[in-house]
């Protein structure tokens, strides 16, 4: 006996998934190159778009319950959809942080903004997004052994984080007339960060799913390494 | 967590759950639970075919625990082995141990009747005596003596009411237990099988001849009677068993078509985590 339809119906919810994925990690990158070019234009689109990221979760979590109310999985099939249910909410607040950034950028006056500065938004979100399709691939197959080594690439996210976070903290000093400005682009690094965060959470579902054990994990230089640079999330 | 409904002070026998070695924190769970029924080595022959082999499981005091299996697993037969109805099967003969409160029930010379008064059978389909609700729930106490007509009605008030069927039979004790509908029918069979006064409840496949209301009374009834009886349940319907069981135990036929224990542990890790491929093959519906 096999459960082809649950299959069916599972495989329809991954590539779902994938999508919603793709969706959250091109507007990331978008997002970044709109900073940059100062794009308003853009920056309003995407910060529309995290309307569709937010629809598409709905219709995620709605084909979700039925499935789980209309197949009763049990076991491993249980634990998917419940991964499932966590990854997508993951996922729109990944969006969510794009809308911030997008919302930040139409925000900002017209003061230039410091190359630097800007190559390492670029770096922060192309470090991110290659986390996120390594996480989501690690989902889709149940690898629990990649799982596990992709938030450390959240070290690399982090330092650059701290990075800019002196720098910003530097030039208030030195200036305080840019302290507005300044404030906005460290909440764009901060969105920057926590994106790279979520990416952990989506390992830890697999590590679930696949294995069972519920267990978090951390990068190796863990979040309390810095408690004074985190800002509160406000979640 | 788990509520233990008997005496603490006395010291609890470590429940052996057989085929799996328990995890450390699920091992020290089930230790805390008393044992009622200790089941070593069973193997339960139909003549020359071993029907099941060698199945080691202790039974906790107070909990609920289902026996799930694909048909034929010998699920119904392990079931009956715990008060010996498998005697009642021509050529039918045991190895191993079933010890009950300590004693080993399969010894020799042990008296049958004493153990089917303190273990107590449900049957798949309802099967009420053609007699009175009254009688029906009065037959055992006065097989085993019972006459004073006072006695014998508190005797089965109080089952009827163990059984959750009191109060819908209440004014028309003296009417058939056949005109009954499904669903009471069992509840009367429960009740008859209280009216003795056993400690372990058997039942097998109980609400499978049920629709889902008198199903879920059913369901409802054992988490009840639970905190006074052990009880012990075979269902083919794998959520009930999620449902009602605190323990499930996993059979699976051999290549020698004997029912062997695959896996046994709290129920709620049996459907989320199962450890044995076998076990997550058969509860994710892609057994065979």
């Amino acid at each position: 006996m096999t459960r082809n339809l649950f299959e069916q119906q599972l495989h329809r919810l991954q590539d779902e998934i994938l999508e919603l994925g793709s969706s959250v990690d091109k507007s990331l990158l978008e997002v970044v190159v709109a900073l940059r070019r100062r794009d308003l234009a853009a920056a309003r689109r995407l910060e529309a778009h995290d309307e569709v990221i937010n629809k598409k979760r709905f219709a995620i979590e709605e084909d979700c319950l039925t499935l789980i109310a209309t197949q009763q999985p049990m076991a491993r099939d249980l634990r998917i959809l419940a991964a499932i249910l966590e990854v997508i909410t993951e996922l729109e607040r990944m969006g969510d942080y794009v809308k911030g950034i997008g919302h930040i950028i139409t925000m900002l006056g017209p003061e230039p903004l410091p190359p630097d500065l800007l190559d390492h938004f670029d770096a922060m979100a192309s470090k991110s997004t290659k986390m996120l399709r390594r996480a989501l691939d690690a989902f889709i197959a149940g690898d629990a052994k990649a799982a596990k080594a992709i938030p450390t690439g959240d070290d690399e996210v982090d330092k650059l984080y701290n990075l800019v976070y002196r720098e910003l903290v530097n030039q208030m000093i030195a200036n305080p007339d840019t302290i507005d400005h300044a404030t906005h682009l460290l909440w764009v690094a901060h969105n920057l960060e926590r994106f790279a965060d979520r990416v952990s959470n989506i390992c830890e579902r697999t590590l679930f799913f696949a294995t069972g054990e519920m267990m978090e994990l951390r990068s190796t230089n863990d979040e309390t390494k810095h408690p004074s640079y985190r800002i509160p999330d406000g979640e | 967590m788990l509520t233990l409904a008997n005496d603490l002070s006395r010291p609890l026998p470590m429940v052996r759950t057989g085929a799996v070695p328990a995890k450390e924190e699920e091992a020290a769970e089930i230790q805390t639970l008393p044992v009622k029924i200790d089941i070593r080595g069973l193997s339960i022959f139909y003549g020359k075919f071993r029907a099941i082999a060698e199945v080691t499981m202790a039974i906790p005091a107070h909990q609920v625990t289902a026996i799930i299996g694909p048909s034929g697993c010998g699920k119904s037969t392990l079931l009956r082995a715990l008060n010996r109805m498998t005697d009642l099967t021509p050529g039918a003969h045991a190895e191993g141990d079933v010890i009950l409160d300590g004693e080993n029930i399969l010894g020799p010379g042990v008296d049958v009747v004493p153990i089917r008064q303190r273990v107590g059978m449900v049957f798949q389909r309802p099967n009420p005596f053609p007699k009175s609700i009254y009688d029906n729930v009065a037959y055992g106490p006065r097989l085993y003596g019972v006459r004073k007509r006072v006695e014998l009605d508190g005797i089965v008030e109080r089952s009827l009411k163990q059984a959750a069927l009191w109060d819908e039979v209440k004014d028309k004790l003296q009417q058939s237990g056949m005109a009954l509908s499904g669903g009471q029918q069992q509840r009367l069979c429960i009740a008859r099988a209280l009216a003795v006064e056993p400690s372990v409840i058997l039942m097998d496949e109980p609400a499978s001849a049920l629709d889902p209301i008198a199903t879920l009374k059913i369901e409802d009834l054992m988490q009840q009677l639970k905190s006074e009886y052990t009880m012990v349940i075979v269902t083919h319907n794998m959520q009930q068993a999620a449902r009602v069981a605190d323990y499930t135990a996993f059979l699976m036929i051999d290549g020698e078509r004997a029912g062997r224990l695959i896996e046994y542990g709290p129920t709620s890790r049996i459907f989320t985590k199962p450890e044995k491929k076998e076990t997550e093959d058969y509860v994710t519906g892609r057994f065979g």
